[in-house]
């Protein structure tokens, strides 16, 4: 089996080094061929995988394959943990990166870093791999940055663009808040426990409880929530928790693949995979538990309203990606673990989807992303049209959708808890199943649905987006179809996105699927409560119309319909006419001024602080004296000792003969 | 007088004499070819040469004890199949390397072959050498063959000029290393190493003759590996001689010098430690410091890498004055990590040099990401192996040297070491930086033929591997000593 | 009556003759020549009167290959300066300055 781990992580980690040093040898067609047949085949081996141990029944893979090295007792090793949890993340991965390669081959055939993408969207699954298959905090901080740096990489693949540029460099600043975090809580486990691997750290936690550190002083803390938190930090900058949120939109400027696979698919659910993969470490502190509750809350609501007033199809998705993973992590604060990862994987599809299915859009819009100039676009992309209808239903949890599933589990498992964020939490997942349907089938009936404004538009918008791309130069056209390279992986995705949650629910969430992977303290068994009523996938359907949810949803898309397809007025009069509306508006609009506050705020004072102590103590002291004193100083010694080699060979006999001179008197003489 | 004669097994030298009948054959092979057929003389050369790292290495198969013949003369022990089969590999790459540039200048005549075999045999011998004979013939037959190298380019004034320093300064070696060897063979009455080595631990502490005579040795020695203030010939001779003479005098002497050190000092002076490792000390302080701070001033590349080759052999030094079994492992890795990362970087400037351009400045370098992306990367990587940087072989060759001093109680001697590394890692981000954020002065693009272009990248390839995986080599290396 | 120390000391002398001669001589290279040969010929004196004095033939066996690698020396140097002086047309030790720093 280790051989078959190895190939799965080494497959398109050796595809992305021969295409990204070999780019220009290999061709466009051998750089999509070979990082498709690296991630490919570590999709089939990761189903075989999955299947030995989720239908087979193999006991959990946990082995070192490499001791990188022994500092004073700390073993820096390699190594896979390969469970139930890691097979399924594993599929997830290797099965939307692998659409994503498909999809590619179509949305970037125009673009000069053709070979250069491919050779990222490889390396990222590697990276990923790593992360999930970890079996121990090194090897998860290894996968953590370097997913973080495929992502910058991606996210800046349009270097020229100086959006791009920016959005970069804010995903990376904010990830190093969330990294900061992170790096800390391994620390913290580091001194507590004396290990890093994850066994050992899990056998090590019950030990942990009770004792308590002092961060400041006079309020002492106990060790076990203060590394839940840390490590929540990290997750909560990966996976765009309220208040690290800002870089994930912003993440959009990069090609729309990538926003797909990483910022939608994968990436960001890095967060919520490593508190699942700590439910050991997380179900010996309520405290933690209870924060990661309210922020998930927080996030799932607030983050939804913002996709109401987006333009950019793109930046709904985004924003509705926000809100999603807020849901997994309300289902984390709940010790929902496996109804988190069961909405993971399912918004895994479905997320992907949608983005395949924007970016095949803005293929057909010739690189036009702003729904106000879209409409009516059904006629020409039949196929586009009917698996983002899919995404579109999954996503606002149409009964009998994967999303139905996960998001009706979620829901009750959040009314179930007893934590006393428990009723805040449950409001705002409830009514962000209003505003998700809402947002989603607002994009859905201005993009497909209503006039075709793209031809008044093309006028004006083409003048405004010239710098979007070459290709804008056209003149009026017709939309028409993407090519099959694009459309398949959009069918691919839409039937998971149908289908996966009623086959899986009963296992995942009730069933053996996690026994030993997911560790639920008995008073936090939420799904062991629901599991009682639990009759199956057809009955939950059916109870899932006793609920709130499906009618909210229904109300959602109703309301999307009437204000953007009936009555267009009634959003203009909402956004301007009345002064609650303008305030409103206006808030979400601004984002409710994360993003002031951190570039004006933040950041300003950040550079004005930095400013003054370059001047003062950079420039005048370190640079002045110390640093270029010292250089001056080297480089001084340098000129003067390379006149030692005069070039003369009897200079040269005479250093020699001086030295054997002076070692002989030492030796002889001084001794 | 006793008249029978028994004759020595044959076996453990088996390679050096098929080396030797090799280059012998290929002499009058090579004297009847037609010009157009010299690339037969390089075919067997590097065929002579992998045959015999093939049966090195095979005579290497799990041997235990080290096998003496030819009366004590002849030592094959796992220290000589490592540094034996290295030297004979890194001898290959250097022709490797070396071919098309020669063959453009066409200075690809069978005399630079032979004369590389030659070196390569006379290695050979030094690194088995038992016995003062064997190691004085050895070390003779390698330098004679070296100096010929250097001035092989008889058009250039620089390389004749560079070929005369080597020769008088190696000369003047030479003769140190054989008074050394009179006085340590008068006061003993042995020319066998083993022997000398029991004998001088029958002298009393501090005895005169034998401090006169070890000082000897290890000034030759030095002078051999280039420590200050024996090192005056190594940047002349690296910017005089051809690159893939460079190529040569800068790698694989380096593992024989390294051999004479474990023959002459570790195995033969192992009585007198407590003294050279004092001498040894201070040459290596000194070689840091000359190293890391007159690299800083160069500006020919050829240069920066002969200061650079100083700096580690301060290195080297500090691995060997541990003396201890652990300090030479740490030793023997480090000047096998060295040696492929001076293959590499000079590997580079000789891919470099096209079509009678020399690529010697660092002018040369500048920009060469923009002609090149893969040799540029592969530049940067021998670079910060040098630099010592992670996850790169030179990180862990500096870190198990550092531990090994660490480990004796030098520990300021450690810190001494690592300020240099840190001025050295200076020079070598400059060529970084050159390679990536310079404007390239000579735009072309740089034609490679294939093999050496795979060449070059495994080599860099294994710089990085032995980085993130030493564990097989470090261990190969402890069980040498 | 002659000692080994007399021989020790003649050989001595001869071997700081010569690399003095190494190093003072400015002028010619040719002497640096033949201060080589006669700093190998100094180590054999050693070599020679130590075998001597201690009755084991192994020195006096060394101080043949000695005298054959001298040979063979003299011939790569001379070889050297041959080529050194068709390049430069000087056989000065001076002019040997164009390789520094």
């Amino acid at each position: 089996m280790q051989g078959i781990y190895l190939t799965i992580v080494l497959a398109p980690l050796v595809a992305a080094v021969i295409v990204g040093l070999f780019g220009r040898q290999v061709g466009r067609t051998g750089a999509h061929t070979l990082t498709i047949a690296g991630v490919g085949g570590a999709f089939l081996l990761s189903l075989w995988v999955l299947k030995v141990h989720a239908l087979d029944g193999a006991a959990p893979f946990n082995a070192t394959l490499y001791t990188w090295g022994v500092v004073d007792g700390l073993r820096l090793e390699v190594g896979f943990l390969v469970d139930n949890l890691t097979a399924l993340m594993m599929c997830v991965v290797t099965f939307v990166s692998l659409m994503v390669h498909i999809y590619t081959i179509g949305y970037m055939h125009e673009d000069d870093g053709y070979q250069r993408f491919f050779s990222y969207i490889s390396l990222f699954t590697f990276a990923m791999l790593m992360l999930v298959m970890a079996n121990n905090f090194l090897q998860l901080f290894f996968g953590w940055e370097a997913v973080g740096l495929v992502s910058y990489l991606l996210i800046g693949f349009w270097y020229t663009r100086p959006s791009a540029v920016f959005a970069n460099m804010k995903a990376f600043l904010v990830n190093r808040v969330g990294d900061f975090g992170f790096l800390l809580g391994i620390a913290a486990i580091l001194q507590y426990t004396g290990s890093l691997d994850y066994r050992e750290v899990f056998a090590a936690a019950p030990t942990l409880q009770g004792q308590t550190l002092s961060v400041l002083p006079g309020a002492s803390w106990s060790v076990l929530t203060v590394i839940c938190l840390l490590l929540f930090v990290g997750a909560m900058g990966k996976s765009a928790q309220m208040p690290l949120h800002v870089w994930l939109p912003d993440s959009m400027e990069g090609p729309t693949p990538i926003s797909a696979l990483i910022h939608a698919a994968t990436m960001v659910t890095a967060g919520i995979f490593m508190v699942a993969r700590m439910s050991p470490l997380y179900e010996l502190s309520e405290t933690a538990l209870n924060t990661i509750l309210l922020i998930g809350s927080a996030t799932a609501f607030f983050m939804g309203l913002l996709g109401i007033v987006q333009t950019d199809i793109k930046r709904v998705v985004a924003y509705s990606t926000l809100s999603q993973l807020g849901y997994m992590t309300v289902a984390l604060g709940v010790s929902a673990y496996s109804a988190a990862v069961f909405h993971l994987m399912t918004h895994a599809f479905f997320k992907a989807l949608l983005f395949l299915a924007a970016g095949s859009v803005i293929i057909a819009m010739h690189h036009e992303q702003d729904m106000r100039r879209m409409g009516g676009l059904w006629r020409y992309l039949p196929i586009t049209y009917i698996t983002c209808l899919i995404g579109a239903l999954a996503l606002i949890g149409f009964p009998g959708f994967s999303g139905f599933f996960s998001k009706d589990a979620l829901i009750e498992a959040v009314a179930e808890s007893h934590l006393p964020g428990a009723g805040i939490a449950h409001a705002a997942v409830l009514s962000g199943v209003f505003i998700t349907a809402f947002y989603t089938f607002r994009l859905i009936f201005l993009v497909f649905h209503g006039p075709e404004r793209f031809r008044e538009a093309a006028g004006d918008s083409h003048a405004a987006h010239a710098d979007h791309d070459a290709h804008d130069h056209h003149g009026v056209h017709e939309p028409h179809e993407s090519p099959w390279v694009v459309t398949l992986p959009l069918i691919l995705l839409a039937i998971p996105s149908i289908i996966i949650g009623a086959f899986t629910i009963e296992p995942m969430l009730f069933g053996d699927f996690f026994r030993g992977v997911i560790q639920v303290s008995h008073a936090h068994d939420v799904l062991g409560e629901m599991a009682e009523h639990f009759h199956g996938p057809w009955a939950f359907l059916l109870h899932g119309f006793q609920g709130p949810a499906v009618y909210l949803a229904f109300a959602g898309v109703a309301s999307a319909a009437y204000v953007y397809l009936i009555n267009p007025a009634v959003a203009d009069f909402f956004a301007h006419r009345f002064a609650l509306g303008r305030v409103v508006n206006w808030i979400l609009l601004h984002k409710y001024g994360f993003d002031a506050l951190y570039i004006q705020g933040f950041a300003a004072f950040g550079r004005g602080l930095g400013r003054y102590f370059w001047q003062r103590g950079d420039v005048d002291l370190i640079d002045g004296r110390l640093v270029n004193g010292t250089a001056q100083r080297v480089v001084a010694w340098a000129a003067k000792g390379r006149t030692l080699q005069s070039g003369y060979l009897y200079h040269y006999a005479f250093a020699m003969l001086i030295g054997l001179t002076a070692m002989l008197g030492w030796m002889l003489f001084i001794r | 007088m006793d008249m029978t004669f028994t004759s020595p097994s044959l076996w453990p030298a088996m390679p050096e004499i098929f080396l030797l009948a090799s280059v012998c054959a290929i002499l009058v092979i090579d004297l009847f070819l037609p010009p157009r057929w010299r690339h037969l003389t390089y075919g067997l050369s590097l065929m002579a040469l992998l045959v015999t790292a093939a049966m090195v290495l095979r005579l290497g198969q799990g041997l235990e004890e080290p096998q003496v013949t030819f009366s004590g003369m002849f030592v094959l022990d796992r220290l000589a199949v490592v540094l034996k089969s290295a030297a004979l590999l890194v001898t290959g790459a250097v022709l490797l390397y070396g071919r098309d540039y020669l063959r453009e200048r066409q200075l690809d005549q069978g005399e630079f072959y032979l004369l590389t075999l030659f070196s390569a045999l006379g290695m050979m011998v030094l690194i088995s050498a038992g016995h003062f004979i064997t190691l004085y013939l050895g070390l003779e037959l390698m330098s004679l063959s070296l100096y010929a190298l250097v001035a092989f380019n008889r058009e250039q004034s620089a390389s004749s000029e560079a070929a005369m320093k080597y020769f008088v300064l190696g000369a003047i070696a030479s003769g140190m290393l054989l008074y050394g060897m009179s006085i340590l063979y008068g006061v003993t009455g042995s020319l066998e190493i083993e022997t000398v080595a029991s004998r001088i631990m029958e002298q009393p502490v501090g005895s005169l003759p034998l401090l006169l005579g070890m000082t000897f040795v290890v000034a030759a020695v030095a002078f051999k590996l280039g420590a200050v203030p024996f090192h005056n010939w190594l940047p002349d001779v690296y910017q005089g001689a051809n690159t893939p003479v460079t190529l040569l005098v800068g790698s694989a002497p380096k593992l024989a010098a390294f051999a004479m050190v474990m023959r002459l000092l570790a195995q033969g002076m192992e009585g007198l430690a407590g003294d050279w490792r004092d001498l040894l000390m201070v040459m290596a302080v000194l070689s840091l410091a000359l190293g890391s701070v007159v690299a800083i001033a160069q500006t020919n590349v050829k240069r920066l890498l002969a200061y650079s080759t100083i700096g580690h052999i301060g290195f080297l030094l500090l691995g060997v004055l541990a003396a201890n079994p652990m300090g030479y492992a740490a030793a023997l890795f480090y000047v096998l990590i060295y040696v492929l990362m001076a293959l590499g970087a000079f590997g580079v400037l000789i891919l470099l040099s096209q079509r009678g351009m020399e690529a010697e400045t660092l002018d040369d370098l500048k920009g060469l990401n923009a002609r090149s992306p893969w040799l540029a990367a592969v530049m940067a990587l021998f670079m910060f192996s040098m630099a010592g940087v992670p996850p790169t072989a030179g990180f862990y060759a500096k870190l198990l040297v550092l531990d090994a001093v660490v480990d004796q109680g030098m520990g300021t001697l450690a810190i001494v070491a690592v300020l240099f590394a840190v001025i050295s890692a200076f020079y070598y981000l400059r060529v970084v930086w050159q390679l990536y954020f310079e404007a390239p002065i000579n735009g072309s693009a740089v034609v490679a033929s294939a093999d050496l272009r795979w060449l070059l990248i495994a080599n860099g390839g294994l710089v990085l591997l032995l980085g993130i995986l030493p564990d097989q080599l470090i261990r190969a290396c402890l069980s040498a000593f | 009556m002659i000692t080994l120390s007399h021989y020790l000391m003649l050989s001595g002398v001869l071997f700081v003759l010569s690399v003095a001669g190494i190093f003072i001589n400015r002028k010619n290279v040719i002497l640096l020549l033949m201060c080589i040969e006669l700093m190998l010929l100094a180590v054999n004196m050693n070599f020679v009167a130590f075998s001597r004095f201690s009755g084991d033939l192994a020195g006096q066996v060394f101080v043949f290959f000695i005298l054959t690698v001298a040979a063979a020396e003299a011939a790569i140097g001379l070889a050297i300066l041959v080529i050194l002086f068709r390049g430069k047309g000087s056989i000065n030790v001076e002019d040997l300055d164009v390789m520094k720093g």
